[in-house]
């Protein structure tokens, strides 16, 4: 380094210089060398990670802004700003310096606006990114630990969410921390206690707005911050899956350099991600506040609706049938509070801890950088969408009132068929979903064996008529074999001649997800195939 | 752990082609005649790499984008200073938005789409292949770092000193128990939460008053049929507090004719002339219980669709609520004005713990 320096016969760009500066003082160059040429595989699904990097972007970014103008004090004022209809009305410092943000300041709106949706954005793309994930089996060994970090920055994401949600102190935000307020006020022993330490004393009080303003703008994004941070040096360190396909092996990673082609096509998607927001921001009203009033525990009004990622735990309240709630032992039991809140921690708590559940069934070892396609793990997809439907019946659950007002239909009809797609909707989406996944494993046989349909019909001399099908290219064909299907366990006696409880689990675990199973066609299927048809 | 390596002897032998420390695949099946991977195909050139009309159009795209972004940042600015918003006018605040926001996304989405179609159209688009390693890394360094802690561990003793362990770790453990206890300051330490959920601000002869206005409210106001929002009077004139007070003390009150109230015997002094009044707070989690409807007489809560019966002491007739809503025991004073006997019998709003 130092003879290129000093040896430098002819003037140096610019460019070379400053590089030259910088590396000699930072070591840089070993960093450049290292990853700089990296290949990164490429497909749309992998973009779904990187919106939800992209939305975070622009969250802190636009966050930023607000923290400027928005004063997080529960202190009463009488509005005096240039929203005419709330002039005098007594509100809140918090919804005050909003409505000015919105009102007052020139393009305060749109940046409000704009870090709503991306807010919005984050929760869903991180979402959309998981069952990218989960259903191409991303996260096998070495992975686990980055689905987990992955799962934790969802729920951050959505702690940031609904903090944020409630710093204007507007009336919805306000119903939505009453109802946060009697959910922790039903935990058994320390609820009174929890709701009395969050709120500074009774509800609403004068603190809340204050202590979430600390959540949501220091230790919830310095969370987030660090656990993208890690999420991503494991992305660096295991180098990116890929799908299968010719050249493309367990061992490799082929894909365009990281510079110049994918740093050119990820920093555009950034600036794509950040325009297509800006574009809602300035075309969409989100969260109206000045429509809904500042926070007072009297007025509600009907058909409100939480943040869509609240979704799933308001309807989950909702779907719980009357009088789960007991006295026992001189104490308030509710369970019409606490069943919805163990069967989201249980689903949570399921989805996490997936990856290792499938590893022990398996008992495979190897790393795994290949995606799967969702049809060749069958059982694995059918629980991914048994788990959607799970999630989804919540969700819809959480707009009981607006599906019985717009379709006409009973409150009760529309609780008791949500509550019937929660509890049999996941068997039925399970079966119908591994079903479907066989059918198209065996078509992927079916047309590696006899070829595609050519469409060409000839006429044979027997006055026979039939359609050609084309045998597939060795490319092609690849793309459809080249999975690997797992058989269930034999259980066998350990070396103390006992078949232990464990390993009767995972062999049950094993049938139960290797039963059926489709194996891709092999060179000896293919050549017997081809004998017996010409 | 051990046996899970047994339970896949069989075909851990067949495999162990790739993999460089021959890992357990567990019960993977690898069949012996599967098809070889057949290597890269060959490349295709794009357009733009063999028409050079195409590669000069895609040149003047991206750099036209580019141009449009600057185009768009100019306008936003523009926009900012010919769309002002101090007139009072939501109509104003529309368009200071829409042009903000119609010039901002031009400038992003022209370096965008710009960058993008760089480097789909022009850059070189020939895909790198990169090896992998096996995530653990060398047997040689996973043995250093090994020898690293067993190094560490001898020289400090940390195993060897088991008492100096031990109190070292219960010392780390207590530690941050202090800035625990701290936390007992987020509430005020001279309060009890139960005490202060098992009262409101009612109290005998206090009267009953609208919502907002603050207005007494006549027993001969209260028309057949009708609902109102009520607090009680004096609650608009508290310096602190109010909302606190209101969270609690929100009422609604209704005139049923008589005949269709069922009421229990020791409460069938608690209403006047058909008049009745619940706490407006949620039995479930104390969302307002604002929605009635006169002619079955219900009461529908809109977060979670609890539903109350006022014929019936207001009991839970469909939704995740247990408890009646709690009856406020009112009465008429002299001067025809509703007053309530007494504060609520019991705790109003969501359930807790200490409640019974």
């Amino acid at each position: 380094m130092s003879t290129a320096t000093t040896n430098a016969p002819q003037k140096r760009s610019f460019t070379a210089a400053a590089s030259v500066y910088v590396n000699e003082r930072t070591s840089v160059a070993g960093f450049v060398k290292e990853l700089g040429r990296k290949a990164f595989p490429d497909h749309w699904s992998f973009l779904l990670g990187e919106v939800a990097l992209f939305a975070f972007v622009v969250v802190l970014i636009s966050g930023t802004f607000l923290t400027f103008f928005f004063q997080a004090s529960m202190a009463e004022v009488h509005y005096n700003g240039s929203y005419v209809p709330l002039k005098g009305v007594e509100m809140s410092v918090a919804m005050a310096s909003t409505l000015d943000i919105s009102f007052d300041i020139r393009g305060g709106l749109f940046v409000r606006q704009m870090h709503h949706w991306a807010a919005l954005l984050f929760v869903a793309a991180i979402g959309l990114h998981m069952l990218r994930i989960f259903f191409t089996g991303a996260f096998r060994k070495p992975r686990e630990l980055n689905w987990v970090i992955g799962f934790v920055l969802f729920i951050l994401a959505m702690a940031e969410g609904f903090t944020g949600y409630s710093l204007p102190d507007d009336l919805l935000s306000g119903n939505g921390l009453a109802i946060i307020n009697g959910m922790i006020k039903g935990f058994p022993l320390v609820g009174t206690w929890m709701s009395f330490l969050l709120f500074g004393g009774e509800f609403p009080g004068t603190d809340i707005v204050g202590r979430l303003y600390t959540l949501h703008i220091l230790l919830l994004p310095a969370l987030v911050v660090a656990f993208v941070a890690l999420h991503l040096v494991f992305v660096v360190v295991h180098k990116h899956t890929q799908y299968a396909g010719p050249g493309k092996t367990p061992g490799n990673a082929v894909g365009p350099p990281i510079l110049p082609v994918y740093a050119a096509k990820a920093g555009g998607f950034f600036f794509i991600v950040f325009g297509v927001l800006a574009l809602i921001a300035s075309l969409f009203t989100i969260n109206p506040i000045w429509n809904y009033g500042p926070y007072d525990p009297s007025p509600v009004s009907a058909g409100t609706q939480p943040d869509w990622y609240i979704g799933f735990a308001d309807g989950a309240l909702r779907l719980i049938p009357p009088g789960w709630e007991f006295v026992w032992l001189d104490r308030t039991w509710s369970f019409n509070i606490l069943v919805p809140i163990i069967a989201i921690g249980v689903f949570i708590v399921l989805a996490l801890m997936y990856p290792f559940i499938e590893a022990w069934v398996k008992g495979d070892k190897r790393e795994h950088h290949i995606a799967d396609r969702p049809r060749n793990a069958p059982t694995r997809t059918a629980i991914g969408a048994a788990g959607v439907t799970f999630y989804a019946g919540l969700w819809a659950a959480a707009s009981s009132d607006l599906l019985a007002t717009h379709f006409s239909l009973t409150m009760e009809g529309v609780i008791h068929a949500l509550q019937a797609v929660v509890i049999l909707g996941p068997f039925v989406a399970y079966f119908i979903t591994k079903r479907v996944c066989i059918a198209l494993q065996k078509k992927d046989r079916e047309i590696v064996l006899h070829g595609f349909e050519s469409g060409r019909i000839v006429k044979l001399p027997g006055g026979e008529f039939i359609e050609v099908h084309e045998p597939l290219d060795e490319y092609e064909r690849w793309r459809l074999v080249s999975f690997e299907t797992y058989e269930p366990l034999m259980l066998r006696p350990n070396s103390r001649g006992k078949i232990t409880f464990g390993q009767r689990l995972r062999a049950g675990m094993s049938r139960w997800f290797f039963e059926d199973r489709i194996a891709p066609v092999t060179k000896g299927e293919l050549e017997a195939g081809h004998g017996e048809h010409h | 752990m051990a046996q899970d390596d047994h339970s896949g002897t069989e075909i851990a032998a067949a495999d162990s082609s790739h993999a460089a420390p021959a890992a357990s695949p567990g019960t993977a099946l690898i069949a012996p005649d599967s098809f070889e991977n057949p290597g890269f195909p060959p490349h295709r050139p794009r357009v733009t790499d063999e028409d050079p009309k195409r590669e000069k159009r895609a040149q003047r795209t991206v750099y036209t984008l580019f141009y449009l972004s600057i185009l768009g940042s100019v306008w936003a600015i523009a926009a900012y200073m010919l769309f002002p918003m101090e007139s009072n006018n939501v109509g104003d605040v529309r368009l200071n938005n829409l042009f903000i926001g119609l010039g901002a996304t031009l400038a992003l989405l022209g370096i965008g789409f710009g960058a993008v179609h760089w480097a789909k159209s022009l850059m070189y688009d020939v895909e790198l292949v990169d090896e992998r390693h096996p995530i653990g890394g060398s047997p040689e360094t996973q043995a250093a770092a090994v020898k690293v802690f067993q190094d560490a561990d001898r020289e400090s003793g940390f195993s060897r000193r088991a008492v100096i362990r031990n109190s070292l770790i219960g010392a780390l453990l207590v530690f941050p128990l202090p800035a625990v206890v701290l936390f007992r300051g987020l509430a005020p330490q001279d309060q009890n939460p139960i005490e202060l959920l098992s009262h409101t601000m009612w109290k005998k002869g206090t009267r009953l008053a609208l919502d907002p206005s603050g207005a007494p409210i006549k027993a001969s106001d209260v028309t057949m049929g009708s609902a109102f929002h009520v607090i009680p009077e004096g609650l608009q004139d508290l310096e602190h507090g109010k909302l606190d007070e209101k969270a609690k003390a929100a009422v609604l009150l209704m005139r049923l004719d008589p005949k269709d109230l069922n009421e229990l015997p020791e409460r069938k002094t608690w209403s006047y002339d058909g008049i009745v009044a619940y706490s407006k707070i949620c039995t479930h989690v104390g969302c307002p219980v604002a929605l009635y409807e006169q002619h079955t007489h219900h009461l529908l809560c809109p977060c979670h669709q609890s539903q109350f019966d006022v014929a019936n002491h207001c009991e839970v007739i469909f939704g995740p609520a247990k408890r009646p809503l709690p009856q406020l025991p009112i009465a008429v004073d002299d001067e025809g004005y509703l007053i309530a006997q007494s504060d609520f019998t019991e705790p109003v709003g969501p359930s807790f713990w200490e409640r019974h």
